[in-house]
């Protein structure tokens, strides 16, 4: 495997030279586990692994779940209520499983929003970036199809509103809807395929997390620097970095186990603060919500959703342009999966050759803009849809486009980044000076 | 001021976490109960009073379909308790009868009956299925610090019934309740902005409770609101019989992840000391 240069494993013992000549399965978990690791890594980079942890914690809570919970409309909300009130334990497994969804989206929001600080996303890492934008895809639609499960108001709205988005598809929309449906309405066969769906998901998202580590594992790890490790020769590589055993393993499990006790602190005393109320009422196709509001993850993209209203000029010019094809809900439907389509694109889209962005004085206060344009659509999106806020979802919607599309390219052109260290060695000793001669590494460049 | 200022949230804005964004005003009080809080536990003396108010009173039409008649020893009840509370219910019991079924007498076993009248929601959840406490402008922290505010929700409710208003016509349908926001609204009582002039909204439940309604056997007091504090503890324990519980594996949790944090910062320092010279 290409990489940083490193020590590989040696098998010494008989048996150990057998298995390794025939399928070197210890060799590939020393090297993945002994990967050379920026030795400069801040306290946003604990992310990755709170991610793989919520991932087992999801799994693990879900299979023991399943075989207490009953995939069908008329049984479905009682059986949730077995669990919660016969199965062993099985109300907090269940409220773990309920904000461990939560826990799973803060760690991917300041992981991807760690990736487009630090310019983690730029050559050679864009396969990372893309397939971190897969799994992203896929969290979404997992958590989606669970939050359907437990049969609630919300969960029975939220599905109807949700595959709703598909029926906006000009001219075969209805048709996909009834597919993805499963009939006319959202009923018990939705229910089921739901429920083999989101059983299924979470292993497609394993697969797609071995294959993301591959590819960063090729490129090596960013870091706050985006400077690249030196890969002349091993000695060279040691001086950038740390092997990820013993040094990263205690850091991220030392963040990990901090972040768990906030966790267990919510799951125990306030495990339905993040949820609504409505979904403790069994699903009436009859009586609709007052609001039917998403999870508080997909609130942004919410937001930019209704944001598209046919009183937006933008929208009537598509719909003038299109002949009305492209009508005001469609233009809603777009924009919302553009609106991760463009972050997905950041590789292409950012001119700048310098890549963490603590260099790039302008690139700052854009970055800031955007994780505080982030929030506001979040908050906006549990709004409800009449002015002011219409008119700050536009706005703010307008922004995280504007941002990807507009600022990005520019920036690269116009702004004038500052002196960065040659090496990570040297940003290290900065903070860190050698005790002998104290003085010697530091000037930049 | 913070109950100003949700008070003002609710009025301006239907919030949108809130199952009634629907009405107008209301005004849940924040009821102080024992189960609040890490801490909180549930009053098992208080919970035994709630039952008796709902197998008094509310038991006449609102059934509590999810709970278990079993899960009463949980509120201090022994088995022969238990057994004599179950056997005041009938229950269809399918394989009765060679198949055909029939009624019998239920046994702890046995669910306690599920809505026995048309329109009178279960109550199993109702605690959890209703929030008191909202915003303010939807950012959480009000239910952040007094909780969802569900028992507080019914509490309040149950004491919010009030003479119907002057604007109302007489035959309007309903009974008003100052706390209860999704009922029917007598077009004569909006002005012409369509705003609510009054709080509240109109309820098919007659006032339930009017105080002195059930006779405690330890002589507490039965005044209206004595009880409606009684049956919203009560209706809290059915909508989370395992809240005790759930807080109890919160603190051994917390307690052991941040035992091990400790081990796992100092374990960290040491094994960078060297790298980062400072060993």
């Amino acid at each position: 495997m290409a990489g940083i240069p490193h020590d590989h494993y040696e098998p010494k013992t008989g048996i150990e030279k057998w298995t390794h000549s025939r399928l070197p399965i210890v060799g590939l978990l020393y090297d993945t586990i002994m990967i050379p690791t920026p030795k400069n890594l801040n306290w946003m980079w604990i992310w990755g692994i709170v991610l793989t942890f919520c991932l087992a914690l999801q799994i693990i809570t879900g299979i023991v779940l399943v075989m207490h919970y009953t995939p069908h409309v008329d049984l479905a909300f009682a059986s949730i209520e077995h669990i919660m009130r016969n199965v062993n334990g099985g109300h907090f497994i269940r409220y773990l499983h309920m904000n461990g969804a939560s826990l799973f989206f803060v760690a991917v929001y300041l992981h991807i929003f760690r990736g487009l600080y630090y310019g983690s996303y730029k050559a050679p890492r864009e396969i990372t970036w893309i397939i971190g934008m897969l799994i992203y895809l896929c969290m979404m639609g997992t958590a989606f199809m669970g939050y359907v499960l437990p049969w609630g108001q919300m969960s029975f709205w939220g599905a109807t509103v949700i595959t709703g988005l598909f029926g906006a598809i000009p001219g075969i929309g209805e048709s996909i809807q009834t597919w993805l449906l499963g009939g006319p309405a959202v009923d018990n066969a939705t229910l089921n395929r739901f429920f083999s769906l989101h059983y299924l998901l979470p292993f497609v998202i394993a697969a797609l997390v071995a294959v993301h580590i591959w590819a960063f594992h090729t490129t090596g790890n960013n870091n706050p620097t985006g400077v690249e490790v030196r890969r002349g020769s091993k000695a060279e590589a040691e001086k950038d970095t740390v092997p990820f055993w013993p040094y990263y393993v205690i850091k991220d499990l030392f963040a990990l186990v901090l972040i768990l006790a906030i966790f267990f602190a919510i799951v125990g005393f306030m495990p339905n603060y993040l949820g609504h109320p409505d979904n403790y009422i069994e699903a009436n196709p009859l009586s609709t919500p007052a609001h039917i509001v998403p999870e508080w993850y997909f609130l942004p993209f919410y937001a930019i959703l209704r944001a598209f209203t046919s009183e937006v000029w933008v929208v009537q010019i598509a719909s003038f342009i299109t002949g009305g094809i492209i009508d005001a809900k469609f233009f809603g439907v777009l924009a919302m999966f553009g609106a991760i389509l463009v972050m997905a694109l950041a590789p292409w889209l950012d001119t700048s050759r310098v890549r963490s962005g603590k260099y790039r004085p302008m690139f700052k206060w854009w970055f800031g803009l955007l994780c505080i344009d982030f929030m506001a659509l979040m908050w906006l999106g549990a709004m409800p849809a009449e002015e002011p806020y219409a008119s700050f979802s536009l706005i703010a919607s307008a922004y995280w486009f504007a941002y990807f599309l507009v600022i990005l390219p520019l920036l690269g052109v116009f702004e004038k980044p500052l002196p960065r260290p040659a090496t990570i060695e040297e940003d290290f000793d900065a903070h860190y000076p050698p005790k002998t001669h104290a003085a010697g590494t530091t000037p930049a460049e | 001021m913070f109950k100003k200022l949700s008070l003002a949230a609710l009025t301006a804005i239907g919030l949108s976490t809130g199952a009634y964004a629907a009405g107008g005003e209301a005004h849940v009080e924040d009821y102080s109960f024992s189960f609040e809080g890490p801490f909180g536990s549930y009053d098992q003396m208080q919970l035994q009073r709630g039952l008796k108010i709902y197998t008094e009173v509310c038991s006449a039409c609102h059934g509590l379909q999810y709970v278990p008649i079993r899960d009463l020893s949980a509120l201090g009840y022994n088995e022969d308790e238990v057994f004599a509370y179950a056997s005041q219910f009938e229950v269809w019991d399918p394989e009765l009868n060679d198949g055909d079924g029939d009624f019998r007498t239920a046994l702890p076993t046995d669910q306690f009956p599920a809505v026995t009248s048309a329109n009178a929601p279960d109550l199993s959840l109702m605690a959890k299925k209703r929030a008191g406490f909202h915003g303010p402008y939807g950012l959480g922290i009000n239910q952040f610090f007094k909780g969802m505010g569900g028992a507080e929700y019914i509490a309040s409710l149950l004491h919010g019934y009030e003479e119907a208003p002057e604007c109302a016509p007489e035959d309007f349908p309903g009974n008003y309740n100052t706390v209860f926001t999704a009922g029917g609204y007598p077009p004569s009582c909006l002005n012409e902005e369509g705003h609510h002039t009054v709080p509240g909204s109109w309820i098919g439940m007659g006032q339930p409770l009017w105080g002195e309604d059930v006779e405690f056997d330890d002589g507490h007091s039965n005044s209206l609101e004595s009880e409606v504090e009684d049956v919203a503890a009560f209706l809290m324990w059915t909508a989370e019989p395992k809240m005790m519980q759930r807080k109890e594996a919160g603190f051994i949790g917390v307690f052991f992840l941040l035992l091990m944090s400790v081990l796992l910062y100092l374990v960290n320092k040491r094994i960078w000391a060297p790298i980062k010279r400072k060993g």
